[in-house]
This record gives structure tokens, C-alpha cells and sequence, in this order.
């Protein structure tokens, strides 16, 4: 579980940061999307993973750590909170500067030299 | 009584944001203005207070709901967090202040989106939880997102995509920094934290090392060191210029929480782990210092230059920071004071020059003058000698300070001279820019524009900003001594372990 769990974060991670990378506001936003994804599985992996465990004290024998639960349902308020606001903020600059670039430029390709 | 004291700088922000949103504030402007501007001066009287409380009698740990540290998330108001919450809502209200005279009409929501920017800064300066300082770090964050939209046009759009993008990944990297955190100590509280992280053995020394180090990345980014600083000056430059003189505390909330985590949980006592970004912080602060001065250097118009005088002035701070001694401390406190103040006085008088010079607006060429040239030359020429660090402003006795407690220091070989280039290259920029701006005319006739005078509360606000710098001075001995209170109580972490947790560790 640990290895799948890993990795899965991993991976989102690496699509996070890719989809961050590029140069129109859409991907980039769905890039923040993964990347608060990935954090928040890693948050409550914080509290180590385990199987069976009662989510409240008293109720069994062991119980699983609450306080990684309780830090990544505000995380995900937040994170929630902030890609709206990014979310609107990529639809205004698409009006404002009449392309979907985070420079605000269409990057025009390079014309060959001619001799 | 007085513990109670902690939690108001946060709350009554909070309900003030609140009560100007709803009627009669939210229909009336003359109402709205008239409470903001009240109820940012009862702020400042509280934090006052609290200040006055906590350094004569002694740091006040407030736990929320009662609920006890560890467990609970504590409010800690040491002399540092005091001071720094003073002077965020000084700031606000001088703010507030300059913004009456019609720029918190030219986009909606100001009043209440600067007093959230205030709960979320206090928050951040008076919180000992590390979680806590995260969600205050939001909560900041998007009131300076709306704000810096407030009255935005189409760079400012461009800048705050940038900028929001550059603030979401740091958000998650913190949030990925304090996992690893509590995945090795088992605890969010700072002074706990500051137990556990000294009693590391084996592997989990290298995890905390990486959670620390991460952590550095993230306020590094808040505080605009040299590789995040690019977002840095277009944001301050495209805001509106009270919003950018507002935003001059900001950068101040990432180096306070590096002074934070890096004396009291990775300090002294931490064992394998202390003091361990000292290296790093030096070469950064360096580099900032170098790129901030050529900045200032290149920049065209007053803003762009005020806007890399804050970098400068980070660069100076973080240097501070990584000597680690109570003496160095002492000196970042008290320069970390001037240079807010001087900064945001720069970015208002920016604006103000900006709208008397009709199209050259803030440009440093030639161009036609501005109405009011004595009143505003005497303050740009105070602002100006108090950034560079001349006699007899408050940036000398900071520089002096920060140059005497340096002198021993590992790398004062290297740190000296950039600094006293820096300090010189600033000289040659401000010098350049005041003469060019206040005397230097086109040859040829422009056609005369009619521009307003700076009405009375602008000059009002301008010059409390300014006024702060010979009173910095004429009360030294005063605030000297604050300072050094306020670092002994950061340094002192045996102290603050067991305010904290009341000798339970």
C-alpha cells in the first residue's frame, strides 16, 4: 500500500509541476489542481498510513492520528478557496489581455534568417 | 485580563472587515471611510497595549478555546510579534488614511479587504503554531490577491496571475514542508517542535533537515530572495500605490517567520540540526543585496525603484538574520521597522509626484514639475536620506547598527563592501532620480495641464510615514532598547519552551 500510495503522489506531483510549466493559464491552473491533489495525500500520509484503525479515541483498541485528518480538510478549504480565485482570475486576464498566456503575450515563432 | 489582549489585533480586524461590509457601511462611503479609519486606529491602540504589556511584564501565551499547548493551537505575543503588529496596523491606518481621498473608490471592497490583510498579517506575526501560521499565510494572501485587483487594469491582470501562480506553488510547498514536519516530530506547536526536532536521532534528522530546508524555500518566496524575487517588483510596481505602500509589511511576514523558525525550532539548541540555513541564508542574502542595488539602478520609474529598494532592504534583513546573534537580531528588528515605513512612504510619494507631472507621471526624465514642489521635495528628501542611510535619519543609526553587529561576523569580508557598494550605488539612484524629477524641465514649452493638489489627508498620511524616521532617532535610545528586548526574548528559547508548555515537554 505504502509503494502505491507513493507513487500516486509522486505522480501527481510530476503532472502538477509539468501542467505548471506550460504557457496558457489552463494548464497551469489544472497543474495547481494536481500539485493541491498531491499535497493533500501527502498531508494525511503525514499521520502514517494504516488499516482498520477506529477514527475516534475510545471506540477501539488503536485509533488512527486525527490531527493530519483535521490539517487536510483545511488545506483543501483553502486549496478549494484559491483555485476559484485563480480559476477567475485566468478568465478576467483572458479578457483583459486577449490571450490564455500567463506572459500576456502570444509567443510568436522565430522567423529563419534568410541569406 | 490582559492575556485576553493577544487575540484582539486578529479579531477586531476580522469584525471590522465584516462590519464594513454590511449597510451602513457597505451603502455609504463617507460612513465606511469614517469607521475604517476608527476602528484601524482602535487596532493600533490595542496592539500598543499589548506591546506595552508584554515588555514590561512578560510574553503572554493565549491558548484558543483553552485548549492546551501542544495540543491546542497557542497565540504567542513576545515583544517581536508586538511590535510587528503595532506596526502593521500603524501601516493600515496610514494607509487607510491616504486612501481617502478617492483610491478606495476606484475599485470595490477596500476598506474590508485591507482590514482582512491586517487580521491575516497580525495573525501570521502573533501565532506559535506552525499550521496556524500556514492558514494565516492564506488568509493574508488572497486579501493582498483582491486587493492588488483593486482598480486593475490590464498589467496589473498580468502581474497578478504571476503572482498568484508563484503563491499557490509556495502554499503547496509549505503545506508538503510542514507534512514531512509533523510526520518526524508529532507536533505543529513551534516551541514543541523546537523539543522534539533537538531529541532527533538517525534518519529523521535528514527529514527534518529537508522539512526545514523546504520551509526556507517557501518564506524565502514570501520574503522575496534572490531566486524568488522576479515576482517582486512588477506586483509592486502594477498595484495601486497604496496598495503597494501596504504591501511593504508584507515581505517582512516571510523574513519574521524565518527569524522564527530559525532561532527558536532550528536555533541554538537543536542539536545536529542547528543553525543549519546559516550557509544558505548568507549566500542569498548577499546575492539579494547585489541584484536589489542593480535594480534599483535600472529602474525607470519611482515605483520600479521603490519597489526594488524593498528587495535591497530583504536582502540586508536576511543577512541580519543568518549572524544568529542577539545583537544582529536586535539590529534586524530595528531595521526591519525603518525600512517598512520608509518603503511604503517612498511608494505613496511616488504616487503623489505621479499625479502632479500630468503624462510623464512617475518617469525619471524631464518633464514638467510637479505644484507642490516644496512639500513634497522635503519629504522625498527625508525618505530618500532615511532608505540610503545618511546622517542624521533613522537608516543611519540602522546602518551603524547593522554594520557594527556584522563586524565579527563569518563572512563580514564579503558582507561589508557589497553592502557599502549597495548602500552607494542606492546613493547615486535616489540622488539621480530626486534631481531629475524635482529640477530637471524639457527644453521646449509643454502645454500646461491642470493637475490637483495632494489633498490635505494624503500629505497628512505621507508625512506620518515620513515624520517616523527623525522620531526613530530623537527617541533611540528608546527604541533600541525595544529592540533588544524583543531579541532577547527571541533568543531566549529555554524561556519561551516553557511559557509555552508550561513545563510539560
Amino acid at each position: 500500500m505504502e509503494l502505491l500510495y507513493s507513487s500516486s503522489v509522486g505522480l501527481l506531483v510530476a503532472c502538477g509541476v509539468f501542467l505548471i510549466l506550460r504557457g496558457r493559464t489552463f494548464p497551469v491552473v489544472l497543474g495547481l489542481t494536481m500539485l493541491s491533489y498531491a499535497v493533500n495525500l501527502f498531508l494525511f500520509a503525514a499521520g502514517r498510513l494504516s488499516l482498520n484503525k477506529a477514527v475516534v479515541l475510545g471506540t477501539g483498541e488503536s485509533y488512527a492520528d486525527p490531527l493530519p485528518q483535521a490539517l487536510v480538510l483545511t488545506a483543501i478549504v483553502i486549496g478549494f478557496a484559491m483555485t476559484a480565485f485563480v480559476v477567475i482570475l485566468a478568465i478576467r486576464g483572458r479578457a483583459d489581455l486577449g490571450n490564455d498566456h500567463v506572459n500576456g503575450v502570444v509567443p510568436t515563432p522565430k522567423l529563419k534568417k534568410k541569406r | 485580563m490582559f492575556e485576553h489582549l493577544v487575540a484582539l489585533p486578529i479579531l477586531l480586524p476580522m469584525l471590522a472587515g465584516v462590519i464594513l461590509l454590511m449597510p451602513p457601511c457597505g451603502k455609504n462611503v463617507q460612513v465606511r471611510r469614517v469607521v475604517s479609519v476608527s476602528l484601524l486606529a482602535l487596532t493600533l491602540a490595542i496592539c500598543i497595549r499589548l506591546l506595552y504589556q508584554v515588555t514590561t511584564v512578560e510574553p503572554i501565551v493565549y491558548a484558543v478555546g483553552n485548549w492546551q499547548a501542544p495540543f491546542g493551537i497557542v497565540l504567542v505575543a513576545d515583544p517581536l510579534a508586538a511590535i510587528l503588529a503595532s506596526l502593521t496596523s500603524f501601516l493600515g491606518l496610514v494607509c487607510a488614511l491616504y486612501s481617502v481621498s478617492g483610491d478606495d473608490e476606484k475599485g470595490s471592497f477596500f476598506h474590508p479587504l485591507l482590514h482582512f490583510l491586517i487580521l491575516g498579517v497580525n495573525g501570521a506575526f502573533l501565532t506559535g503554531d506552525a499550521f496556524n501560521l500556514f492558514v494565516f499565510f492564506e488568509v493574508l494572501l488572497i486579501a493582498s490577491y483582491s486587493l492588488l485587483m483593486h482598480a486593475a487594469d490590464k498589467h496589473t491582470t498580468r502581474a497578478a496571475l504571476q503572482y498568484v501562480i508563484m503563491n499557490l506553488v509556495g502554499s503547496a510547498v509549505f503545506l508538503i514542508a510542514l507534512g514531512i514536519l509533523y510526520g518526524v516530530t508529532g507536533t505543529l506547536n513551534m516551541a514543541d517542535m523546537a523539543v522534539k526536532v533537538a531529541a532527533l536521532t538517525g534518519d529523521d534528522v535528514y527529514l527534518a533537515k529537508i522539512g526545514g530546508l523546504l520551509l526556507l524555500v517557501v518564506f524565502a518566496l514570501k520574503a522575496a530572495l534572490l531566486p524568488l524575487h522576479l515576482w517582486l517588483p512588477s506586483t509592486y510596481a502594477s498595484a495601486t500605490p497604496v496598495v503597494g505602500a501596504l504591501f511593504a509589511i508584507m515581505t517582512k511576514v516571510g523574513v519574521y517567520s524565518m527569524m522564527r523558525v530559525y532561532t527558536l525550532i532550528f536555533g541554538e539548541g537543536a542539536g545536529e540540526l542547528s543553525h543549519m540555513a546559516q550557509h544558505w541564508l548568507w549566500g542569498l542574502a548577499i546575492a539579494t543585496i547585489v541584484v536589489g542595488a542593480i535594480g534599483v539602478l535600472a529602474s525607470q520609474d519611482l515605483r520600479r525603484l521603490a519597489a526594488n529598494l524593498v528587495i535591497v532592504s530583504v536582502g540586508t534583513l536576511v543577512a541580519l538574520l543568518a549572524v544568529q546573534t542577539k545583537e544582529a537580531t536586535s539590529a534586524a528588528i530595528f531595521y526591519m521597522v525603518h525600512s517598512t515605513l520608509v518603503s511604503a512612504a517612498l511608494f505613496l510619494l511616488a504616487d503623489l509626484i505621479a499625479r502632479q507631472r500630468g503624462k510623464v507621471l512617475d518617469r525619471i526624465t524631464a518633464g514638467r514639475g510637479v505644484n507642490q514642489e516644496r512639500v513634497l521635495g522635503v519629504a522625498f528628501l527625508i525618505a530618500g536620506l532615511t532608505v540610503i542611510g545618511m546622517p542624521p535619519f533613522s537608516g543611519f543609526i540602522g546602518k551603524l547598527w547593522l554594520l557594527d553587529a556584522t563586524f565579527d561576523a563569518e563572512h563580514a569580508a564579503v558582507f561589508w563592501p557589497v553592502y557599502l557598494l549597495a548602500s552607494f550605488a542606492l546613493l547615486v539612484a535616489l540622488a539621480k532620480a530626486g534631481a531629475t524629477v524635482f529640477w530637471q524641465r524639457p527644453q521646449k514649452d509643454i502645454a500646461v495641464i491642470e493637475t490637483e493638489d495632494a489633498s490635505n489627508n494624503q500629505l497628512v498620511a505621507v508625512y506620518l510615514l515620513v515624520a517616523c524616521s527623525p522620531l526613530l532617532v530623537i527617541f533611540a535610545g528608546y527604541f533600541t532598547e525595544l529592540s533588544e528586548v524583543a531579541a532577547g526574548w527571541l533568543h531566549n528559547q529555554d524561556a519561551m519552551k516553557t511559557l509555552v508548555l508550561g513545563g510539560r515537554s
